[in-house]
């Protein structure tokens, strides 16, 4: 009987988290190994979503390719498309005017914004705490609401295209915005009150889920995730781009590593975009909205490599061009898939539960991984 | 025979004199039980329904958003239509379930509950049976529902299941310790474990304002323990849909899964008829002594609206929690019982002796 019992003891409970489960936000399958609620080990098994995105692009050419970069992140579909953009601007010369470098960032951090309240709403979620989904999601509704105004696009938008924009901003998009940043201080500060200082919150968060330095530089993981662990790697502040040397922002940083810092990094990174468009939305200076292009785009031969911050992390693109109309090769760098790699050095050790609010502080969207 | 909405002891009287003229005493009980069957049986579908559809409009309110709105006015028909799909729905059966067990764990659940309302006293001479042990009936009966809970993961051969119904089992047991103790606090108080005879000591004030502290901290618990055990938010461990999806219900289907939810919701409500009964005074109205005219006042509200009334309030207080609260881990959840709230109780019950002993408590 005892040797029953310690055979029971030492053998692992696998389970499949997914490809279809609530908190994987997506077709994620982890397969855990467990004793008790203890996670053992985490194995993701990606794949489930591959649409083959990096090959399609190579029968693209380079304005349709922004298409399939929105669809990737598309809770940071401009900003993927900025990376595309800017790389082929930079390959050919482009300089732009100052009013699409304006519109660009203030629709970046935007989107950073719409991109870090779904987060809110999904680690409410995850946490179990439902009244904070609906919460984020109404604050959420006023951006998508700009966005459709001036781009026709809410949750991708496809408004960047090589040497500009497809359309300029529509003219209530100022006023929209400024209320938007004036109701939305208030409301951050009501998330506070509901989930931040919550004690059962900081106990599930607070020590838990510890990603260190060395280990974020090591696995990539890079964004709010990789900040939170105090490693400084947003693109923003160390390569800026457009207008971002010319704006005043703090690189946002923790250092405890746990899931609690990188909600607060999170957190504060709202306020700090909700800076950044205050800085620019007065200023949109008038202008073209767009460089006239040839209608076909043929990158010198070479190899070209562009990254920009995306709201999970540093997203990066690069293209071997061999002077067609058609990319070469492209190879997609997207944050998602790297922090997701963290995630068994993360995780083991930790109950289920946690589990699933590191897998909520990581904040991993599915099609980026998968791509 | 007068029937008086004040006082029900006449009329159930007068049932059961005019009931043993017509025939002999075993008849009498038989159709008395089918009487009291139907009459609770009919009495729990419709605080189902309407607890179903008050959950759904107090998360709605609290969500901002609108709720049910499409069947019937504000749609107060919205769970009827929920019950009717039910039905109707296929019964799934899992590959190498236990079929006996699984068949039998919805049943178990929905029983325990089913029994515990009989000893609840709903106004004056207005329960099923008034047993001198009712509070530790209904407390015995109530934890019977964490077998059928253990059944019904065992059974549905689901590892998530399985998972969901450990943490059940681990938590229910844990929680019936405080939700007994701090009941017992009060039956020291109030020196009989009659719910009846509960509800009339409480005629000059109730419990919750003449126990001094310790019933305030009693009250405390006994909330924190009863939402544990009705395993509702922050407490749902053993569903917790984004982690287990749905635990150990997970593989249920059609109305063996409405068992479970219907059965759910009469446990928060049996829990909060006996916080009701026990710490606001059941039936009784809110006295003041030496008040004549307010008391007179309060007494016009008939007795089944101020028990109603009381339910309520717990109910929803009950609800704002699972709205408001994120969920806890399974070893917060017994360090929560194990190092604070059960060395509190105990001490409280030390308390609540001490100060019934030296007769403070009037």
């Amino acid at each position: 009987m005892a040797e029953i019992i310690q055979d029971i003891q030492e053998q692992e409970y696998l389970i499949n988290m997914g490809p279809q489960h609530p908190s994987t936000h997506g077709v994620l399958r982890l397969v855990l190994s467990l004793r008790g609620e203890t996670v053992l080990s985490v194995q993701p098994h990606c794949g489930y979503i591959h649409r083959g995105i990096e090959k399609m692009c190579e029968r693209l050419t380079y304005q349709q390719i922004i298409h399939l970069t929105d669809r990737l992140d598309y809770l940071s579909a401009h900003i993927n498309n900025h990376a595309v953009c800017m790389l082929v601007e930079n390959a050919l010369g482009v300089e732009l005017p100052e009013r699409v470098k304006y519109i660009r960032t203030i629709m970046d951090e935007l989107a950073r914004i719409a991109s870090h309240q779904l987060w809110w709403c999904s680690f409410g979620m995850d946490l179990g705490a439902l009244t904070a989904f609906f919460y984020g999601l109404r604050d959420r509704e006023p951006i998508l609401d700009i966005f459709e105004e001036s781009t026709g696009g809410r949750l991708i938008q496809s408004y960047y295209t090589p040497g500009g924009l497809m359309k300029d901003i529509h003219p209530g998009f100022q006023k929209r915005v400024k209320d938007f940043i004036k109701m939305f201080r208030k409301k951050i500060n009501e998330y506070d009150q509901l989930l931040s200082g919550n004690v059962i919150m900081t106990q599930r968060t607070q020590g838990i889920g510890i990603l260190t330095e060395e280990e974020a530089i090591s696995f990539g993981v890079t964004g709010p995730s990789g900040r939170g662990s105090g490693f400084e790697c947003d693109i923003r502040k160390h390569h800026p781009y457009s207008l971002y040397n010319k704006v005043e922002f703090k690189e946002i940083l923790r250092t405890e590593g746990d899931s609690f810092a990188r909600y607060s990094v999170r957190m504060d990174e709202m306020r700090e975009s909700l800076n950044i468009i205050e800085q620019l939305i007065d200023n949109i200076p008038a202008g073209d909205f767009s460089v006239k292009m040839k209608p076909v785009i043929k990158l010198p031969e070479g190899e070209y490599y562009q990254r920009v911050e995306a709201a999970r992390g540093e997203f990066g693109v690069f293209i071997s061009s061999k002077g067609e109309k058609y990319p070469y090769r492209v190879k997609l760098r997207s944050p998602n898939f790297s922090n997701l790699s963290a995630l068994h050095s993360i995780a083991h050790g930790q109950k289920i539960a946690d589990l699933v609010a590191i897998g909520a502080s990581l904040d991993y969207v599915i099609p980026d991984i998968d791509r | 025979m007068e029937f008086n909405i004040y006082d029900f002891t006449s009329f159930t009287k007068w049932i059961d004199e005019s009931l043993n003229a017509a025939m002999s005493p075993f008849w009498v009980m038989i159709t008395e039980m089918a009487i009291i069957g139907v009459a609770i049986l009919a009495f729990y579908a419709l605080v189902g329904l309407f607890l179903v559809y008050a959950e759904r409009k107090v998360c709605a309110f609290m969500q901002n958003r609108v709720g049910p709105n499409r069947v019937g006015p504000f749609g107060i028909f919205q769970t009827i239509a929920d019950l009717l799909k039910l039905l109707m729905k296929e019964l799934v059966y899992i590959k190498n379930a236990d079929k006996l067990l699984f068949n039998i764990a919805p049943f178990i659940v929905i029983t325990a509950s089913f029994l515990a309302i009989a000893a609840i006293p709903f106004a004056k001479g207005l329960h099923a049976i008034d047993f001198n042990i009712g509070i530790f009936y209904v407390v015995a009966v109530s934890s019977l529902g964490v077998i059928g809970i253990l059944l019904a993961g065992w059974s549905s051969n689901s590892k998530y299941s399985l998972i969901g119904a450990m943490r059940s089992g681990a938590q229910i047991v844990s929680y019936e310790l405080s939700v007994g103790l701090s009941l017992i606090t009060m039956v020291i108080l109030s020196g009989s474990m009659q719910l009846s005879t509960i509800v009339e000591a409480q005629a000059n004030g109730w419990f919750i304002f003449t126990g001094h502290i310790p019933a305030i901290i009693a009250f405390v618990i006994y909330m924190i323990a009863a939402t544990a055990e009705t395993n509702r938010g922050p407490f749902d461990l053993a569903e917790a849909e984004s982690e287990l999806t749905a635990g150990f219900h997970t593989e249920y289907s059609g109305i063996r899964f409405a068992f479970f939810f219907l059965a759910e919701y009469m446990n928060m409500f049996i829990v909060a008829s006996i916080a009701a009964t026990i710490f606001w005074g059941g039936w009784m109205p809110f006295h003041v002594p030496g008040w004549e005219g307010f008391n007179t006042v309060m007494d016009y509200i008939p007795p089944f609206i101020w028990y109603i009334g009381k339910t309520a309030v717990i109910i929803f207080i009950m609800m704002l929690f699972k709205w408001t609260f994120p969920r806890l881990r399974i070893d917060q959840l017994l360090t929560l019982e194990w190092k604070y709230l059960l060395p509190i109780n105990l001490f409280n019950v030390v308390l609540m002796a001490f100060i019934v002993l030296m007769g403070w408590h009037w």
